[in-house]
This record gives C-alpha cells, structure tokens and sequence, in this order.
C-alpha cells in the first residue's frame, strides 16, 4: 500500500530535471547532489581517453557532461548549424568546481539515456536576403575597385 | 560594436547552432577590430600621407614604429599577421587535442586565435572557453591574449632583436605589478570564501578570469553568474580595477592603458621626491618605453584627462545600471567591462536588458575604443556646423 504512493512519487521527482539556470544560481546548495538533467548535444564530442565530455544545452545554458566514452557511442547527432542534437537525459553528481577538472562547473554520470534523435534542418536563405546579398556584394565589390583605381 | 571595439559582450541566441560563417564573420570583426579600422583604411586604401597621422592618433594610436603612419600602419598588420599563422597552427593542435575533429579543430583555433590575439573574447560556443575543459586550450589562450595586450612598438623591438625591452618597459613593468597586487587580492578573497578545492583550480579559474579581465580579452572558464554568486566582493574588487587598468597603449587592449598608469604612478614618484629633497638632488624623472623618456608635466596632464574621462564614463554607466534595477557590484562589473572594452559579463547583458541600457552601453564602448578625444572632436565639430547653420 505504503509503496503504491511512494513509487509515482519517486518516478515523478526523477522525471523532474533541474534546469542550467538553477545549477548554475543554486550551485553551492547543489554541489555534490545527484542531479537529473536533459537537454540536446551540442557542439562536438570531446573524447579523453576513457571518458569524454560532452555539453548539454537545455535551451538556457549548456552544461558540461563528463562520461564514460562507450557512453558516447550512443550519439547520433550533435547539435550544430541545420542540425538539432541528440537529446539526453541522466542521473549524476553535480559539481560547482570539480577538484578532478580544473574547477570545471559539471555533472559526472556512468550512464546517458538518448530520449530524443536528433535531425537535420532545412535552413534555405529567402529570394529577399539572397539578392540583398547579391546586391550588396556588387556594392562593396565597385566601392573597392574604385578606391583601388584612385590609389593606383 | 562589440566585436569591432574588441569588447565580446554577446547578445546573440542559441550561439550553438550558429554556422561557420557567422562566427568566422564575429572573429573577423574583433580580429579588424583590434588592429582598428583606422589602420586597416592607411594599410590598404591610402596612397599619400597627408592627414594620415591624424586620422591613426584618432584611433587611440600614436606609436610611430616608422617614420610615417601609413609605413606604420602596414608594419602592425605584418606583425598581426605573422603572428595569425603561427597562432592558428598552435591552437589548432591545441583544438585536437581537446578533442575537435581536424575541420572543426582548424576553424576553432583560428577563431579563438582571433579572438584572444585581438583581446576580443568571442568564442564559437556559448560556453566560452568552459566548453573546451582543457587547460591546454586555456594555457595557449593566454599566452596569446597577453601577448596580444603588448605594444605594438614592443613586438617590432623585440621582434628586431631587442628582447632586453620586455624587462625594461613602463608597460611590462606595470602591468606585471598591478598583475601581481590583483592577483593577490583575488586570491585572498578566493581563498577566504573556499571558492576553488585546490591550487589547479584556483588558477584555472581564478587567476585565468583576473588575467582575462586585466588585458581586456573577456575569454570566460565559469558561467557569468557564478561571479556574482561565488566570487565574493573582494574578488569582484579585483576584477574591477584590473578592467578598468587594461592592457598596453597602442595594441588591442582596452583600459586606462598601462602606459597611462605608468605614468601617473612616476609623477607621484617625482613629486614625493620634490618634497623630500633638497632642490639640488632633485633630477628630471624618466620612464623607458623603447628609449629613455623625460616625464614632461605635458603627458602626465594628458594621462589624467584621460584617466578622468574613464571613471566620469565608469561612474555614469555604473549609475545607468542601478537605474535599469542591479545592484552595485554588478552594474559597476559589467561598466567596468564595457568601459575598458573587456567583454566579461556578470550577468546584465542580455537580449532582455532595456533598450536604455544596451545604447549606454554601446555608446560607452565605442568611447572606449576611441579614448575619447575623437569622439569629443567629433561631437564639437557636428555643435559648431549646427550652431553656424542656425547663425
């Protein structure tokens, strides 16, 4: 009976991730917690050997993500230009100023869970901004070479 | 403005998704920036020399590495140059080691090379330098973000063989020391509130935020708030004054310049000596800056217009910011960092700040950069034309 309320309840709680905003203002009353955090991989996959870092953006800030590197063969995507980054979620140590990197604000975790794949994204420039482009190369284009003839 | 005056305060949205072209167009700008545009239209565009030292004094410049500023002007972007290839090829290692794939190792280190050279402070990531969690990267950054706050005339001495210039500088002189007394403040203020758990991050952290605010490059390891919330007032004291100090005259630094401090601190020197000792022992006072220089009454009035002209700016948009609701030590922070074309940000810039204050801010910048003297000029003559036209 007891375990009917318990467990919606812990399941609702690790649903609930914390947000960069609040590890990032709340640090010193998080430091050394284990955290749930999510969020889309941007950027690169930064390989170190046996671990690797990764940093999660959830829309506010990204947050770096120290992992094992078999955990990184999980990644499909990494965010970045007409892309949209794997999104992940995990359960980690949050640390204000890891001892173990430099002071690096970071989460250490054993293990990331990809809950969203990630895309590419039709990103096509408007006729408009093509020809004002066009136009405006011409301009600079006939400014240089006119100076340049005057100085020659 | 931010990237053309060297200052890197960012207001752009989702920084992660940008494409190359736009960031190799934001490092562009701050690499342009910091050797001023001024410099850029004598290097290229110009043929005679007539007004040209004008207009290069006007961009807050008056190093005369060769007998005119167009020759001057030229030998700036060799030296600008020169140093671009060898940068990029070090933080390109440095990018791969990180951990980049060879294509995103060459563009990052090239834009970080731009950015740190020219004492900009844009980076490609949101997070900054942070996002790299090397200090190899931090290491190289900061070889090349001092080197970068040098005198222009420094590199061509030291460049020509005169490598005794580094030691016997006013500018390497002081900014060595005020570097030395900040850092030990810093560290006081860090230590006293256990902000770093040990020496490796104290200077990662620490000492990599202080030297980045002091030569004005406003590369970022920690997340703006962190200031704020971590760091302590002593700390914040520190970075402060080591903004508003800044680099050296005459290269991509921003600041009161070090020559500036320099000097001021020589005419209190001189004037205690005055005091102390009889007419007859008293000497001419001389600073070294490439050669032997007599400290006239002329150039110390002129350092403490200027240094005036700083606070009064510092003192208003500090002001401004309380207004727009920040308390104290951030509003003097991110002035501070604006007015010495510094780049870090201890939260206030954002996209969501008052219009007000993004146009105080933009306006302080540009001040900056030109070191008020043109902006001044400027503002007289467009008074005078009004004024005859309304006559």
């Amino acid at each position: 009976m007891i375990l009917f309320f318990i467990l919606p309840i812990s399941a609702n709680a690790e649903n609930q991730s914390v947000s960069s905003t609040k590890l990032i203002e709340n640090a010193s009353e998080l430091d050394g917690d284990t955290v749930y955090y999510s969020g889309e991989i941007v950027g690169d996959i930064l390989y170190r050997g046996d671990y690797a870092w990764i940093n999660v953006s959830d829309g506010a800030n990204a947050i770096g993500i120290c992992i094992p590197a078999s955990e990184a063969k999980k990644i499909e995507y990494v965010g970045r230009y007409r892309v949209i980054g794997d999104t992940v979620s995990l359960t980690g140590t949050f640390h204000r100023a890891c001892a173990l990197h430099g002071g690096d604000m970071d989460i250490h975790t054993e293990a990331i869970n990809v809950t969203e794949k990630g895309h590419t994204v039709e990103d096509e420039p408007s006729t408009g901004l093509l020809l004002s482009a066009g136009a405006l190369f011409l301009c600079a284009l006939t400014g240089t070479i006119l100076v340049l003839k005057k100085r020659l | 403005m931010s990237g053309l005056t060297t200052t890197g305060l960012c207001l752009i949205q989702d920084m992660d998704h940008l494409s190359n072209g736009i960031n190799m167009w934001r490092h562009l700008l701050t690499f342009v920036g910091g050797q001023g545009m001024v410099v850029l239209a004598l290097t290229f565009l110009t043929k005679g020399q007539s007004d040209a030292y004008k207009m290069y004094v006007g961009e807050a410049k008056d190093e005369k590495l060769f007998p005119n500023a167009v020759s001057t002007s030229r030998q700036i972007w060799l030296i600008s140059l020169i140093y671009l290839a060898i940068g990029t090829v070090v933080m390109t290692i440095a990018s791969l080691s990180a951990g980049l794939a060879p294509d995103r190792a060459f563009l990052h280190g090239m834009w970080i090379y731009m950015s740190a050279w020219s004492t900009g402070g844009f980076a490609p990531m949101s997070q900054n330098i942070l996002y790299y969690h090397s200090m190899f990267i931090e290491l190289a950054t900061v070889v090349f973000f001092v080197v970068g706050s040098f005198n222009f005339a420094l590199h061509y001495a030291v460049l020509s063989g005169k490598r005794n210039e580094l030691r016997r500088n006013i500018e390497t002189m002081t900014f060595t020391v005020t570097l030395t007394l900040l850092t030990l403040i810093a560290t006081a203020g860090l230590m006293k509130n256990n902000v770093y758990p040990n020496a490796v991050a104290l200077f990662r952290k620490g000492f990599y935020q202080l030297i980045s605010g002091h030569t004005t490059t406003g590369f970022m390891t920690i997340y703006a708030k962190q200031f704020y919330h971590e760091w302590g007032d002593i700390a914040l004291f520190a970075m402060i004054v080591a903004m508003l100090l800044g680099g050296s005259a005459c290269s991509t630094a921003g600041g009161f310049k070090a020559m500036r401090t320099g000097i001021i601190f020589n005419a209190f020197k001189a004037e205690v000596k005055r005091m102390l000792l009889p007419e007859s022992r008293i000497s001419e006072q001389k600073i070294h800056h490439i050669k032997d220089i007599v400290l006239t009454d002329s150039m110390t009035k002129s350092a403490f217009l200027i240094v005036t002209a700083y606070m009064v700016t510092f003192a208003f948009g500090t002001l401004v910011g309380m207004f727009a609701g920040f308390p104290l030590g951030m509003a003097a922070f991110e002035c501070a960092s604006v007015t010495g074309n510094v780049g870090l940000s201890i939260g206030v810039t954002s996209a969501a700040m008052p219009a007000y204050l993004k146009l105080t801010y933009i306006v302080i910048m540009w001040l900056g950069r030109l070191e008020f003297m043109s902006v001044f000029t400027l503002g007289a003559y467009v008074v005078r034309k009004v004024g005859r036209k309304c006559d």
